[in-house]
């Protein structure tokens, strides 16, 4: 049943080509019209009950006989070289049990520390409370080194050192080019520009990254809390020269990624090392300031932009140039370009991005990254533009509204964001946007909207396995983890949908590499768009195989067999010959394997999710405080699986938006490189007062070649619009146009003493 | 006259620093451990009665995760002492439930999905059943307010308001029905 095809994936903004296997008995969509009993019907989470009553076991949870708990020494400096350390007071402290450090892993500790924060050593103790005494034991001496953790020097110098430049191409910033940029700001009646930065933000999962390490001989077996058991799995056995049939790794339950947990670290090697040394399993969970420090975060950026336009607002040129600072160690900035390449029609387009080492501490994904950053700039700016050509915000962005992919200018496989304009700004009442009056007084309001697009069709390889128990049960055994997002339950719905059962008879079994078939990882809103098809085809693979098994006991053709709730009928009878459970048993408790394999991306067509939001604030002209009142979200991510779920989705990314808007920020000092406030307390999130009303709404309709499902991804698009809309909505209230995040009371309060009422533009 | 005022008798009883036992009583059963006295109410629960469902997020009262009751009041567990609690009455999220059956607030909270991850969730329990057993019928402020200590990355806030809301009117009900129960008990 499978085949080796070459299929193109959208990846985070980034369209590339790769070899899978799928299956090649891919069934037809499901179309909007299909008649549909579980999926597109709102289901509780099938594991509430575990996560209600604190039985889940989360990786922090676990405890095995004798497991050990372990605590990391860091380095205090941004850049430092280790002359000398000493181990031997913490190695003889009483109940520590085995300490690594460059002295005897030479291959994960370097005497080189690159960010404040950086591993310098590491051991294991009978108790966490030991570990931490015994951590501070360990002597260093540091040579400290010059450091550098802004990527602002290399904008004003033009160039820092060789190696503090990270780029694709040997030193060369990354350019895209579309059309001509000199002809198009040549053909524009005016011009806007404006220099924009975007804050170091952090995920703050509420469970910090970390891993159990349990030895058995050679064998080893993780629990890790991360986006992707697989790759845990491929990462350990490339350091531990192992088979991967010899690691196992387990992520039932995960208390949050946002990204930060797609890519593997060095606490699972750091545990397995210091599990294998003691001869005990050990648990090395990191605390919230090393999760502050260490796991990553959203890089920072500036951004020039400047956009040029007709006098009936029609785009002639879009010009990018950007920087992002990818910490110490990072990976390429992320696509921060990709709104300005893709949001709008545009013929003219030049991106130009530079990623810029610095010693800080590594950049990650996190929740639509790059899209985040690059939303806010350009929805600005669009803004602005709108403004100088006495246009409405939205009637900008309906002239220059992209029917086909700008990027590449093949059509869209679906796109409704007109109607996502359209219905918002209904909802919102966008037309009392022109009747507010806030002279004179002190609480102003506004408000603002912006646009999104971002990926999210999925694609090969992704695999499902279903297996019908003999009590006509059925489970669907996966190796993808739920990091929060409620696909456990999409995925019952959807084997329950074709298997014709109950939800509530359908076990999901994921996060374990000895259970489940390989799984891309849980990021890029790919899983329900990937795994998903899988899943349905893996269940009509089970119910073909039943219904021939069926077909030859009760000797009618295999079509001529149905099953109804757990009953089997033949032929046309209404009446079941009997209970699935009943012909289980009668077929001498043979057990069915469905398998399925995630069909490959259609060519020709640009597989997106669209959305707009509307936001309504309120300003306080003394305080510079900002109430988010009312946020209203429109997305256009085709079928919605499970409506209560894609709610609590669009609801929990703009709350994260509105923090990434207004309070969050990772403050370094800029003269000893160290990170100010990596906790709880002066890293602000938003709480539950912080809350505004808010609105999800989609127009649900089967994206037909998309997938089988007709359903795209939908955890990451809905933070994408929530900045930028909330910094529209500011600007209308007090008149300012703020041109970095987070948009903080302080900075308001700043900006109104300087400008008064005159407004204008705030750095 | 004022009598002479009796001087203080400071009692001291001091513990520790090795481990000591100390008595807990924790979901209406009594546990004797060993332990530091520098051990937190959380570190005891989770590491020396395997009751893993309090979570530790921050460790300095920062996120609520922690969450339990002590004489019915919510506290951060990892800001008390476990040798602390002694002779006081801890209510953990494994204890809300009796007999399977899950509490309204759980049962709310999964009929309207407070939940994402899942992390957070004992402790955003724990804080409505404080708030709830002390105060039936909470206004929607009074709600916000009970849980603005306990932090949801994933952003659950509006369902968990949901939930509160009709956990309280579950939990009225509840309280009501037993009412009437007892009075007809005594009638009989």
């Amino acid at each position: 049943m499978a085949k080796l095809i070459k299929s193109k994936l959208n990846w985070e903004g980034t369209t590339f080509e790769r070899t899978s296997v799928v299956g090649d008995d891919e069934p037809a969509v499901w179309t909007a019209n299909a008649q549909l009993n579980c999926v597109g019907k709102s289901h509780p989470r099938i594991d509430g009950f575990q996560r209600v009553t604190g039985l889940a076991k989360y990786t922090f949870d676990i405890q095995l006989p004798g497991m050990l708990y372990a605590h990391v020494l860091r380095s205090p400096h941004p850049h430092a070289r280790i002359k000398q350390i000493d181990v031997s007071k913490a190695d003889k402290f009483p109940g520590v049990r085995a300490v690594i450090s460059s002295l005897n892993e030479a291959k994960i500790f370097s005497n080189v520390l690159q960010f404040a924060g950086d591993e310098v050593a590491a051991l294991a103790a009978d108790n966490d409370d030991i570990a931490e005494d015994a951590i501070n034991l360990i002597q260093v001496e540091y040579e400290i080194l010059p450091f550098n953790t802004d990527a602002e020097p290399y904008l004003i110098s033009g160039k820092l050192q060789e190696r503090q430049i990270v780029t694709s191409l040997d030193g060369h910033p990354k350019i895209y080019r579309r059309g001509n940029i000199q002809k198009g700001f040549q053909e524009a009646d005016v011009i806007v520009e404006e220099t924009f930065r975007t804050q170091s933000a952090l995920h703050n999962s509420l469970e910090t990254h970390g891993a159990v390490a349990f030895w058995n001989g050679d064998e080893l077996t993780v629990w890790e809390s991360t986006q992707s058991i697989y790759h845990v799995q491929r990462y350990l056995a490339e350091f531990f020269k192992l088979p991967l049939n010899k690691i196992r790794v387990i992520c039932e339950y995960m208390g949050g990624g946002f990204g930060s947990k797609q890519s593997s670290g060095k606490w699972s090697v750091m545990a397995a090392l210091l599990a294998r040394e003691a001869g005990r399993p050990v648990q090395l969970m990191l605390t919230r300031e090393e999760e502050n420090l260490v796991t990553g975060h959203r890089a920072p950026t500036i951004q020039k932009l400047r956009l040029g336009a007709k006098n009936n607002g029609t785009l002639t040129a879009i010009d990018l140039v950007a920087t992002i600072n990818v910490g110490a160690n990072g990976s390429m900035g992320r696509a921060v370009e990709g709104p300005c390449q893709s949001m709008y029609n545009c013929p003219n387009v030049q991106t130009e991005t530079h990623s810029v080492f610095t010693n800080t501490g590594p950049h990650g994904s996190f929740r639509a990254p790059g899209y985040v950053e690059g939303a806010f700039p350009l929805e600005s700016l669009m803004d602005e533009l709108a403004k100088r050509l006495k246009m409405d915000p939205m009637e900008i962005r309906m002239k220059n509204y992209a029917f086909t992919d700008p990027a590449t200018g093949q059509k869209f496989s679906a796109k409704h964001l007109d109607k996502c304009y359209q219905k918002g700004a209904e909802i919102i009442g966008w037309g009392q946007r022109q009747s507010i009056n806030n002279k004179g007084s002190i609480l102003r309001y506004g408000y603002g909207m912006a646009s999104q697009t971002w990926g999210g069709g999925g694609g090969p390889p992704a695999f499902a396995w279903v297996r019908l128990n003999a009590d006509g049960t059925a489970e669907v055994n996966l190796g993808s983890q739920d990091i929060g997002t409620g696909v456990k339950t999409v995925f019952a719905q959807i084997a329950a949908e074709e298997l014709e059962l109950e939800v509530d008879k359908i076990l999901v079994r994921i996060g374990d590499t000895a259970q489940g078939p390989f799984d891309p990882g849980s990021g890029g809103s790919m899983t329900v768009a990937s795994v998903g098809p899988a899943v349905r085809q893996a269940a009509i693979d089970a119910r073909k195989q039943l219904y021939e098994v069926v077909g030859g006991y009760f000797e009618v053709p295999a079509d001529q067999v149905r099953i109804r709730k757990g009953n089997v009928y033949v032929l046309d009878e209404t009446k079941p010959r009997m209970s699935l459970q009943n012909m289980i048993r009668q077929l001498g408790e043979f057990t069915i394997i469905g398998r399925g394999a995630r069909g490959a991306n259609g060519y020709g067509t640009t597989v997106t999710t669209f959305g707009a939001q509307f936001a309504e604030v309120e300003v306080n002209t003394i305080t510079g405080e900002v109430k988010v009142q009312r946020l209203v979200a429109v997305h256009d991510v085709g079928r919605i699986m499970n409506p209560i779920g894609a709610d609590g989705q669009v609801a929990g990314a703009i709350i994260q938006g509105i923090g990434y808007a207004l309070t969050e920020e990772q403050v370094i000092d800029q003269a000893t490189g160290i990170i100010l406030n990596p906790n709880l307390e002066d890293y602000v999130l938003p709480t539950a007062l912080d809350v505004p009303s808010i609105d999800s709404n989609f127009i649900d309709d089967s994206d037909t070649d998309a997938n089988n499902l007709g359903a795209k991804g939908l955890g990451e698009p809905p933070i994408i619009p929530t900045a930028p809309a909330i910094a529209n909505a500011i600007t209308q209230a007090i008149g300012i146009r703020f041109l970095s995040l987070p948009i903080t009371r302080a900075k308001i309060f700043e900006a109104l003493q300087k400008t008064g009422n005159a407004g204008g533009v705030f750095p | 006259m004022p009598s002479t005022p009796k001087k203080p008798q400071l009692q001291v009883n001091v513990r520790g620093p090795d481990k000591v036992p100390v008595i807990l009583n924790v979901n209406r059963r009594s546990y004797t451990l060993e332990i530091e006295p520098r051990r937190t109410l959380l570190d005891a629960l989770r590491f020396d009665l395997n009751m893993t469902g309090s979570k530790k997020v921050c460790g300095m009262g920062e996120c609520g995760a922690c969450t339990v009751l002590l004489d019915g009041k919510a506290i951060y567990s990892c800001l008390t002492l476990a040798i602390e609690c002694e002779g006081q009455q801890i209510l953990t999220i494994e204890g809300v439930s009796e007999d399977n059956n899950l509490d309204p607030i759980q049962k709310a909270f999964i009929d309207e999905e407070a939940f994402q991850c899942g992390f957070c969730t004992s402790g955003q329990i724990m804080s409505i059943k404080a708030l709830l057993d002390a105060n039936p019928d909470p206004t929607p402020e009074e709600i916000r307010q009970a849980v603005s200590g306990n932090i949801c990355r994933c952003g659950a806030y509006p369902n968990i308001f949901k939930a509160a809301t009709k956990a309280a009117i579950a939990c009225r009900k509840q309280r009501s029905a037993k009412k009437n129960g007892d009075k007809h008990g005594e009638t009989d």
